[in-house]
C-alpha cells in the first residue's frame, strides 16, 4: 500500500513537471493568444474587414455581433481593446505557477488511479514489465484524453461549447468506458470479453457527445488546429513517462 | 490448520484487492478536484491546466 500511494506520488510529480513544462512551452502560447481573441484585443479577419471598411464607408452597422470591432472603421485593423482584463489579473509568473500546481496535482491523482489498476492487474497473475508500464500509460491517455477528445475537442477559451454539466458527465462517462473497455479488451480472455471491451469503447461515441448548437468560435482555426495538436501530444508524452516511472518506482518493491 | 491458512490466504488477497481498489479512488477524487470541481477558485487556479489537459471548461 505504502509503496503503491508512494510510486504514484513521485511518479505524478515528476510526470506533472514534465506536463506543465511542455504545457508551458506548446500549449500556454496558444491559450494566451486564444484570449487575446476572447477579450477582443485581436480579431480573426481583421485585416480583411479593415479591406472591406476602406472600399465602403457607408454600410456603417455590418452586424458582427460575434467580434467586438467597435464602429471606427479607419483603425478596424488594430481594434483596441476596451475591457480586456476587467477580471482581477494575476501576473503571467503567478498563473504558470498555479498551473504546474495543478499539473503536479492534476498527474498524481492520475498516477494513483493508474497505479490502482495495474496493481489488480498484477493481483490477477499479469505481468508488468516497463514495456507495459508504459502502455498502460497510454492506455490512461486513452481514457482520460484522447477518447474523451473525439466527442469534445480540445477547446481553447473563447469557443462556443456545449452545456458545461452535460459535457462533465459525458466525459466522465467516456472516460470509465474506455479504461474498463480497453482493460476487457487487452486482457479478457473470451471472444465475449472482447466483444464487451470493444462495446464499452464505442458506446458513448455511438451515444454521442454533447454538440455546440451553432459554430460561432472568434478564434482563427489555424490556432484551434494547433492547440489540439500541442494539447494531446503533451498529454500523450506525459503520459507515456508517467506510466514508465510508475512502473519503474514500484518495482523496486522487493516483494514484487 | 489448513483451513486457517487458506481463511489467511483468502483475507490478505482480498485486502489487497480493497488496497488497490482504494488507491484508484483515491486517485479518481485528486482527479474530480483538479478538473471536476465548480469552485471558482479552483476553476480559476486550474483554468489553463484544465484546457490543457482537456477537462471540460467554461
Amino acid at each position: 500500500m505504502k509503496q503503491m500511494v508512494s510510486s504514484a506520488l513521485i511518479a505524478g510529480f515528476v510526470a506533472g513537471l514534465l506536463g506543465a513544462l511542455l504545457q508551458y512551452l506548446l500549449v500556454q502560447p496558444d491559450i494566451v493568444m486564444a484570449e487575446r481573441y476572447e477579450s477582443g484585443e485581436l480579431v480573426h479577419f481583421a485585416g480583411v474587414v479593415a479591406a472591406e471598411a476602406g472600399h465602403d464607408h457607408s454600410t456603417h452597422d455590418h452586424g458582427t455581433a460575434e467580434t467586438t470591432t467597435e464602429h471606427d472603421h479607419g483603425t478596424a485593423g488594430t481594434t483596441e481593446a476596451h475591457d480586456h482584463g476587467e477580471a482581477t489579473e494575476v501576473s503571467a509568473f503567478q498563473r504558470q505557477g498555479l498551473t504546474v500546481l495543478f499539473a503536479i496535482l492534476t498527474y498524481c491523482g492520475y498516477g494513483l488511479v493508474l497505479m490502482g489498476m495495474i496493481n489488480l492487474a498484477h493481483q490477477i497473475g499479469i505481468k508488468i514489465g516497463l514495456a507495459q508500464g508504459v502502455l498502460w500509460g497510454l492506455a490512461g491517455f486513452m481514457s482520460f484524453q484522447l477518447m474523451p477528445a473525439l466527442g469534445l475537442p480540445p477547446e481553447l477559451p473563447g469557443m462556443p461549447a456545449a452545456d458545461f454539466e452535460a459535457r462533465q458527465l459525458w466525459w466522465a462517462v467516456t472516460a470509465i468506458c474506455t479504461g474498463i473497455g480497453l482493460w476487457f479488451l487487452c486482457y479478457g480472455t473470451a471472444v465475449w470479453q472482447r466483444v464487451v471491451g470493444a462495446g464499452l469503447l464505442a458506446a458513448p461515441h455511438v451515444w454521442g457527445a454533447p454538440k455546440v448548437a451553432a459554430f460561432g468560435g472568434i478564434v482563427p482555426p489555424e490556432l484551434s488546429a494547433a492547440f489540439a495538436a500541442h494539447s494531446l501530444g503533451a498529454g500523450m508524452i506525459t503520459w507515456m513517462v508517467l506510466g514508465g516511472l510508475l512502473i519503474t518506482l514500484w518495482r523496486t518493491d522487493p516483494a514484487k | 490448520m489448513n483451513t486457517t491458512q487458506t481463511t489467511s490466504q483468502t483475507a490478505s488477497r482480498s485486502s489487497a484487492l480493497m488496497q488497490a481498489i482504494f488507491v484508484t479512488l483515491i486517485g479518481a477524487t485528486v482527479v474530480f478536484v483538479a478538473g471536476f470541481a465548480h469552485s471558482q477558485t479552483l476553476h480559476d487556479a486550474a483554468h489553463d491546466m484544465r484546457h490543457t489537459t482537456g477537462f471540460p471548461c467554461h
